[in-house]
Order: C-alpha cells, then structure tokens, then sequence
C-alpha cells in the first residue's frame, strides 16, 4: 500500500478546507496516511485527523513552530520525510506550502510540483495537472522520483468524514537546535480578515468602473454577505486604489474559487489568464462587448451602482433562508 | 556587496499561447519574450543596493537557450547591472536542475552577499527555484519581498504572507531573497545603458560543464488549452431583474452558493 504523507494545515485548531481535500483524495484512493501538525495548539486537530484514518502524526509543538522559518521548518520537516518514508508528499499550494517544500524537496531531491490543479493515480503512478502561463494552457505532471505535489486549494472534492476512529500514533518531533540566520520580528496583520485569495471559495472583484477607490465599499458590502473575499483588477491596483495583494492576474495571484464576480473589469488577457480556473463566472459590466462577456457564464450588462446594492440585497434575503 | 540576481525570459503576458502539433510544448516561434515580471524588481533593487553602496557589483544569471536567452541579461545590463552569466541549456528545465545548475554557478563565482529573484516566474508560477537555490547553498531566505533595507551585513524585509499579513524578518547574510510587486518601480534603460549592454561580453557556460549529478524531477507532457467555456448567458431586464434572475440561476443552475 502507497504511503502519504500530509502537511494538514490548520488554523486555530480547525483543519483547513485545503486539508480535508488532500484527506478526501487519501482516502479516496485507500492510501496509509501520515500527517505532519504545525503549532503548539494543534492538540484539538489530533481526534480529527484520526477519524480522516490518520494513522501517525508527525507533530511539531514546539512553540518555536507557531511562527513560520523557512531554515527551521525545513530541518524539522527533512526529519519527517526521514522517519516516514513516505512514497508521496501532499501539501496546499499555501503561500507556507509554496515557500516551505521546494526548499525541503531540494533537500530529498524529491521532485516538487506546486500550483497542481488535478491529481490521480494512473496505474499506480500519481499524475498532476498543472496550468501553466497563469491558466492560458494545461500540461500533465510527471514524477521521476518520490512526488511532493502542493495542490491548489478548492480543486478536489471534499468528502463526507468517514469517521474511521484510528487512534493515531503521534511522534512529537522537537525543535532542531540550528544556529538560525532567520528571526522573524515583528507581524503586520492586515485590514482585512477575509481568507487569502488564493483559498477564497467566492470572490468579489472590482476594476476600473468601480470608478474610484471609495466605491470599493459595494464590494465590500456584497463580499460581507457572500463570505467572500474582495479582489481587483491590475489597472486599480496600479491607480493606486488598493492594495497590489489584491491584484489577480498574470502577474498578481492566480485564483480559482467556484464563484468569481467581475464588477466592471473589462478583462485584460493577463487578468482573464489569472482568473480562468474559476468555476462560475458573473461578469457585471455597462459594456457587453467587454471581453470578460465572452468568458462569463452569466452577463449581466448594466449600472453595476444600480444592480450591486440590489444584489446585495437579495443575496441577504436568499441566504437568511 | 556582492550581489547575484536569478532572471528567467518568460512570454510577454499579451502572449496568445499556441500547443505544439505533438502536444510536447508551447510553439515558441511565435511568442515574444521578455525579462520575467517579478524578476525586474530583483534587477531594480540590485541596481539601487549598488547605487548607495559604492563598489557594489551586480551580476545577472539567466538559464536557457543562450541564442534567446542573452536579451534579458542585455536588458539588465542596460538597467544597470555589472555582469552578465548565461548557462546554455535545453528549453524547460526542470526546477531542481535549474536550481542545481544556478547554485553550482554562483558557488564557483565565489563569495556573495546577497542573492535577488523574483517571486515566480509567470509561466510555471512553481515559486520553486529560488528556496531551492537558497538550500543547495545552506543559506538563509526570505520569499515575496515588498520591502528590503541593507544594514551591517544583514537584511531587513518585509513579506507578504495570507490574507494581506505581513512578517518582518531579518536575516543575517549571504542571503536569498525574492521580489514582488511593490518592492520599487524598476527603470527603464537608459540609452548610453542600451549602448553598453549591446557591446557587453557576457559570460557563457554549458550545462553539461557544470558537471552535475542527473536529477531526477518533474516533467510536463501533452499540453493543452484549457477546456472551451459554454456560451455566456446573458440576463436582461431591468437591475430588479435582472439580479433576481441571476442569483436564482447561482442557486438553483450552477450550484455555486
């Protein structure tokens, strides 16, 4: 039987969304799962892990571990890899993920594909599928040696908890004492408290006919009720309107919730590039001719200060029931 | 200082991709190719690291095809930057043979204080070359940079991390940090810079001259284009409408709330 190792990243002691699915195609695929667990208030994940047939956990509990240093988590994790032996490594293309286990893989010399959008076992070889030039074409991901494959959030699906009950083995892994050239000073939180774009199942996003930064806040109000988070168009991002974190496109973040709303983007190849991926599309703009018309699932053509405070609205009415 | 900078020749983000009749490949015929995005911060912040700190030499890297490759060590060069390094190698290298190959060269040049990249690279978006290059040299780094200041051989940064977080981190040197947006807006050259890139020797080397073990890694096979989206619907009527109609198509159609 294949051994799988997962990086199940939790916060405050809840698994992620990302995490579940990496646990649904693990057991999907009947494989003997190991989980790595970050933080020193990751004891309340353990019961959960188990009944998603975990069988041993790698856990780092340290609380040097509740700050993230690529040189410490990349000794820490090498030893896992070590004791493990797993035949596969599964991990979120986190931003953490992202930063973390290229530098670990180059220390296996595993082979590490991040940003993989599709996974599968093809007789007995694990296929990834990767987007490539930000989504304007796809391309199939194979291994030569052991995978790390770091899957984008909100592609696989997440299945019921089969509540296996597996009292999990757990190997606390301590802190390898390292002279570190890293120390992490200070944390900037941001305004907002909206989850990563990256990560975001519905996003709500604004471009030039917003037609100034005060206007965000119809995004915002829409975003509030939807649970979602707020993204823009590189031409506001460059107009200085907010933040560039917010920017998705080609050379912003590259997203894929299942619900994307374009409030006046014209849509620009590099941001329908970054975009793509997203499973349905509204497009709200005064021009039907507007590229993003042609990639829309649903156009709604009209005065986006009109229709956004009435969407609002109804979207308020629809899910209170 | 001594500072290397990682650049990678993507195409232009206006690129239309076109898939090889064999499905191996991109056509690279009809592409344009410019100095990756992110990587243009990395070019920018040595230049400015050398303009305070005189004595500074910058050094660019690039990895490919050398006949196409040269352009984006010529336009850094042109930027501002000191040397340029090219490592002649096949199209699509994997990250880990890329890394290898960049660590080996950098390791040969000597010592260095400070190694710039940018954050991904727009074409595989992996964000992997540059951590990797960082532990095959068993130095410290710090990924997607927004804000960097030199003090007495360490770094100050600033990264971007989820949900619009930051960390500020500092780093005792060498040291290997990659940019992104934000960071500085980089220049455009100069004429005498154009002039001076153009007749500039750059340094080449060949893969198979660095002598590196064989990696085994990822490969990307049968490319494709993405799957054709159905046609758009659009809803008409008045806003009252038209927003009824749409949020019962979200709920009950696709099945998106």
């Amino acid at each position: 039987m294949s051994k799988v190792l997962i990086f199940t990243e939790h916060q405050n002691g809840t698994l992620k969304r990302s995490a579940l699915e990496l646990l649904s195609f693990a057991n999907k695929e009947s494989l003997q799962i190991s989980a790595i667990l970050v933080g020193s208030h990751s004891h309340s994940v353990i019961s959960e892990l188990g009944s998603w047939g975990v069988t041993q956990i790698y856990q780092l509990n340290d609380t040097s571990f509740d700050q993230y240093n690529p040189e410490l988590f990349d000794a820490a994790f090498f030893e896992v890899a070590q004791q493990a032996t797993p035949n596969l490594i599964l991990a979120s293309s986190s931003s953490l993920g992202k930063d973390l286990f290229p530098r670990v893989s180059a220390r296996l010399n595993f082979a590490c594909a991040s940003d993989c959008t599709h996974l599968e076992f093809n007789n007995g070889q694990i296929k990834a599928t990767k987007p490539l030039y930000s989504g304007k074409c796809l391309a199939d991901v194979q291994f030569e040696t052991t995978p790390v494959v770091l899957m984008r959030a909100n592609q696989l699906p997440v299945m019921e908890k089969p509540n296996k009950n597996s009292s999990p083995q757990i190997t606390s892994i301590p802190a390898p004492s390292l002279d570190l050239k890293t120390v992490v000073k200070n944390i900037v939180k941001g305004t907002s408290q909206r989850l990563d774009l990256t990560e975001a199942n519905i996003i709500v996003a604004g471009g030039r006919g917003v037609k100034g930064p005060e206007n965000f806040k119809l995004l915002n109000d829409l975003a509030d009720v939807l649970g979602a988070t707020v993204g823009a168009s590189r031409a506001v991002v460059d107009a200085g309107w907010v933040p560039h974190e917010m920017q998705v496109g080609q050379t912003g973040k590259t997203v894929a919730p299942t619900l994307y709303i374009a409030v006046g983007i014209s849509g620009a190849i590099q941001h329908l590039a970054g975009m793509s991926g997203s499973k349905v599309i509204v497009a709200i703009n005064s021009d039907p001719n507007a590229p993003i018309m042609q990639k829309a699932t649903y156009g709604v053509v009209g005065d986006l200060f009109e229709i956004l405070p009435k969407l609002t609205e109804e979207f308020k009415q629809v899910l209170a029931h | 200082m001594k500072i290397f900078v990682c650049i990678k020749q993507v195409p232009d983000t206006e690129t239309k991709i076109k898939i090889l009749p064999d499905s191996s490949g991109i056509d690279a015929a009809t592409v344009k190719w410019v100095v990756n995005p992110y990587d243009e911060y990395a070019i920018e912040e040595a230049v400015k690291i050398k303009e305070s700190l005189p004595g500074s030499v910058v050094t660019v890297i690039t990895l490919g095809p050398k006949k196409r490759v040269a352009d984006v060590l010529r336009t850094a060069i042109a930027m501002g930057a000191d040397e340029g390094i090219i490592i002649d190698a096949p199209e699509s290298l994997d990250p880990l043979s890329t890394a290898k190959a960049l660590a080996a060269t950098i390791k040969k040049e000597g010592e260095f204080d400070l190694i710039l990249t940018g954050q991904a690279a727009i074409d595989d978006n992996a964000s992997s070359v540059g951590p990797m290059v960082a532990q095959i040299l068993s130095i410290p780094h710090s990924a997607v940079i927004s804000k960097l200041t030199v003090t007495n051989e360490s770094f100050l940064v600033e990264r971007e991390v989820e949900g619009g977080n930051k960390e500020v981190v500092q780093m005792q040197g060498p040291a290997l940090i990659s940019a992104t947006k934000g960071l500085n807006t980089p220049r455009y050259a100069s004429l005498p810079g154009i002039m001076k890139a153009k007749k500039k020797v750059l340094k080449e080397l060949d893969l198979n001259g660095l002598n590196l073990e064989k990696t085994l890694g990822t490969k990307f096979t049968h490319y494709r284009l993405p799957p054709e989206k159905p046609a758009t619907k659009i809803i008409s009527g008045d806003a009252s409408t038209q927003v009824r109609e749409l949020v019962r198509l979200l709920r009950d159609e696709a099945k998106a709330l």
